[in-house]
């Protein structure tokens, strides 16, 4: 049964990477300019031109170019050669730049489930009083502050203004956090950054968290388990909590995606070397296999990580298993 | 068992839907404000050529020594590093900002209203098509899809012509912001099309089309428009994005998302120059999102929380 819906979702999320793979490949190949310009200069000799040309592939017909593609991804992990550093395998430059990336929509994920778990469900449990109404309206304006509004602010207040933080940068030897004398894998640049990507998130998960609750606070099964004696407290912690906090989980899903986008403006921003970084450099130089490479890394671990969260919650929730398997 | 009968329901007035719905949102005081904020702003957009002081390219150069200059009785909130005033600029970012979000809502709501009015209506295997379609579209990170064919139109340097780039601009954001829509109006129309009057105008022969535009999207309406108004919300903030990068909005045009960008270098010395711009797109991304909520509220009572 269990095995028979994680099958189906990943017999789904296949053609979704295909397609993507071929849009990618496409539209950069859809250029007005030719990649033959940008690896070899405008003042190259015609034969030169016609080397590279062939040494690239750009001479075959575009299906078979994708193909190769395809088969060089699959078997060896070779995303092709980047254009503007000449030879450098755009595999080395994500296995460099992804783990930054990754490390920061963690770090942000993290964050944002610190913050916006418990503010829900203190807004949830105290809900109607001031406190609720202050922790709503902070939510509705962090979930529209946008991150290139926000970063800059943060910025300005804390690095710029009170000198509490570097302006930018990533893991650089000088802004480590010392834990009694001894070094840690904090920096005090990766705070920055990491608060004005998680913060949207930590909004929408602390309004998720929120009505869930409520919700759940409502139910018979709650009332019955007060009736028969438990405190409001007990009652909470034992049935409550558990059954409110299982829809956040697929709002966790989603919102790792919003990360990973969010991820492109915030690392250009506080200058983090990770795939959004490394993506926009390369539009600016024009550097499709780059950014084809990095535009398929991101869309192929965005779905990767719908599909992780529609299988973990098929398998906390029996009730969305067996309407997946009746549909 | 209080005092309404059965007798008592039946002479109530009858509620008109439209009037109670008016009636809805005048009692929404955010809303209000909201509502006001937006009509102020397309009033701007619409007279930013006379509103503003200077031309939105106007470089006051000579008269300053270093740039930017801080605001004085010729720029009332001074100019940026180009000499550029300030307050033209923001006049006109409303201007920038509401058009390209318009022009893409009215481009991804006419894909997603069609394609989901189709796959809803017909069912089978047209919806099961259409729908998996839409799953690929939202499966790609937006943005990222908006920066790539925005990164290739401009691989032409100076060369690539202004209009050209907005058509990018309008084309790529389009493409990419109509699955929510589909995936709403398919929602709604799966559930219309079982209704009573949909039946009945099957059954007295009423052409396919003539159904689709007669009964279901009428009723469709309201829905749409809460949608509409959340994506405008979501199109600015992805333009002001895009410009943000420099891959939005060609110079010099003015971007709120590119003054943004061009105020982080003078942070220290100029801080005005970032918090203007960014105020302006918060509070407007925040009037949509909350006017958004509230007509959600208005049309539908039972939604509110």
């Amino acid at each position: 049964m269990i095995l028979a819906f994680v099958l189906k979702r990943l017999a789904l999320a296949v053609p979704t990477l295909i397609v993507i793979s071929f849009l990618t490949f496409v539209i950069a190949r859809l250029a007005p300019s030719d990649p033959v310009d940008i690896i070899a200069g405008e003042k190259a000799t015609p034969e030169t031109r016609a080397r590279i040309r062939h040494e690239y592939g750009l001479d075959r017909p575009i299906l078979i170019q994708y193909l190769q593609y395809l088969q060089g991804i699959v078997t060896r992990g070779d995303f092709g050669t980047s254009f503007s550093s000449a030879g450098l395998p755009i595999s080395r430059l994500i296995v460099t730049s992804f783990p930054v990336t990754a490390q920061l929509a963690v770090q942000a994920l993290l964050f944002a489930l610190g913050l916006g778990i418990p503010a829900g469900i203190l807004a949830a449990l105290y809900h109607n009083t001031l406190f609720d109404r202050i922790t709503m309206a902070l939510v509705v304006m962090l979930v529209s502050v946008p991150s290139i509004v926000l970063g800059p602010l943060l910025m300005l207040a804390l690095a710029v203004r009170l000198n509490w933080l570097p302006v930018s940068g990533w893991k650089d030897a000088q802004n480590q956090i010392f834990l009694i004398g001894l070094p840690t894998p904090f920096y005090t640049d990766m705070v920055l950054p990491t608060v004005t990507l998680g913060a949207r998130s930590a909004a929408l998960i602390a309004r998720f968290m929120r009505s869930s609750l409520l919700d759940t606070l409502r139910q018979d099964y709650l009332r019955t388990a007060i009736a028969k004696g438990f405190s409001r407290a007990q009652a909470v912690r034992r049935h409550a909590l558990k059954n409110a906090l299982l829809p956040v989980l697929t709002v966790v899903g989603t919102n790792f995606g919003l990360l990973l986008s969010g991820s492109f403006i915030v690392e250009t921003l506080f200058q983090v070397p990770g795939i959004g970084f490394e993506s926009i450099n390369s539009v600016l130089k024009r550097d499709y296999p780059v950014i084809q490479g990095m535009a398929l890394l991101a869309a192929t671990v965005y779905i990767l990580i719908n599909l992780t969260v529609d299988i973990l919650y098929g398998f906390v929730d029996p009730r969305v298993r067996s309407r997946e398997a009746g549909a | 068992m209080s005092g309404s009968s059965p007798g008592m329901t039946a002479l109530r007035e009858p509620v008109n839907p439209s009037s109670a719905f008016w009636r809805r949102l005048r009692h929404h005081r955010v809303a209000l404000v909201c509502l006001l904020y937006v009509s102020a702003l397309a009033l701007i957009a619409l007279l930013a050529d006379v509103l503003a002081p200077y031309d939105y390219a106007f470089q006051d150069t000579r008269r300053y020594a270093s740039l930017p200059a801080p605001p004085d009785a010729r720029h009332l909130l001074g100019t940026d590093h180009l000499g550029r005033d300030l307050l033209s600029r923001l006049l006109h970012g409303a201007r920038v900002s509401l058009t390209v979000s318009l022009v893409v809502v009215l481009i991804s709501a006419s894909i997603g209203i069609t394609l989901g009015l189709i796959a809803g209506y017909r069912g089978g295997r047209t919806d099961l098509l259409l729908m998996r379609a839409t799953d690929v579209m939202f499966a790609f990170p937006d943005l990222l899809f908006a920066i790539l064919l925005s990164a290739i139109v401009r691989s032409g340097g100076t060369a690539v012509p202004a209009w050209l780039i907005f058509l990018t601009l309008f084309a790529s954001l389009g493409l990419v912001a109509w699955p929510g829509m589909a995936r709403l109006v398919r929602g709604q129309a799966l559930a219309l099309r079982e209704r009573e009057f949909v039946e009945a105008a099957r059954a007295i022969g009423v052409r396919d089309t003539m159904i689709l535009r007669r009964h279901l999207l009428p009723n469709l309406l309201g829905p749409v428009i809460v949608q509409v108004t959340q994506d405008v919300a979501g199109l600015i903030l992805a333009e002001a994005t895009l410009s943000f990068l420099g891959l939005g909005v060609p110079p010099p045009f003015a971007s709120w998302g590119r003054m943004i960008f061009e105020a982080l270098p003078y942070m220290h010395s100029h801080p005005m120059l970032l918090v203007y711009p960014g105020l302006a797109l918060a509070l407007t991304v925040m009037a949509f999102n909350f006017l958004g909520d509230a007509l959600r509220d208005a049309l539908d009572p039972r939604l509110r929380q």
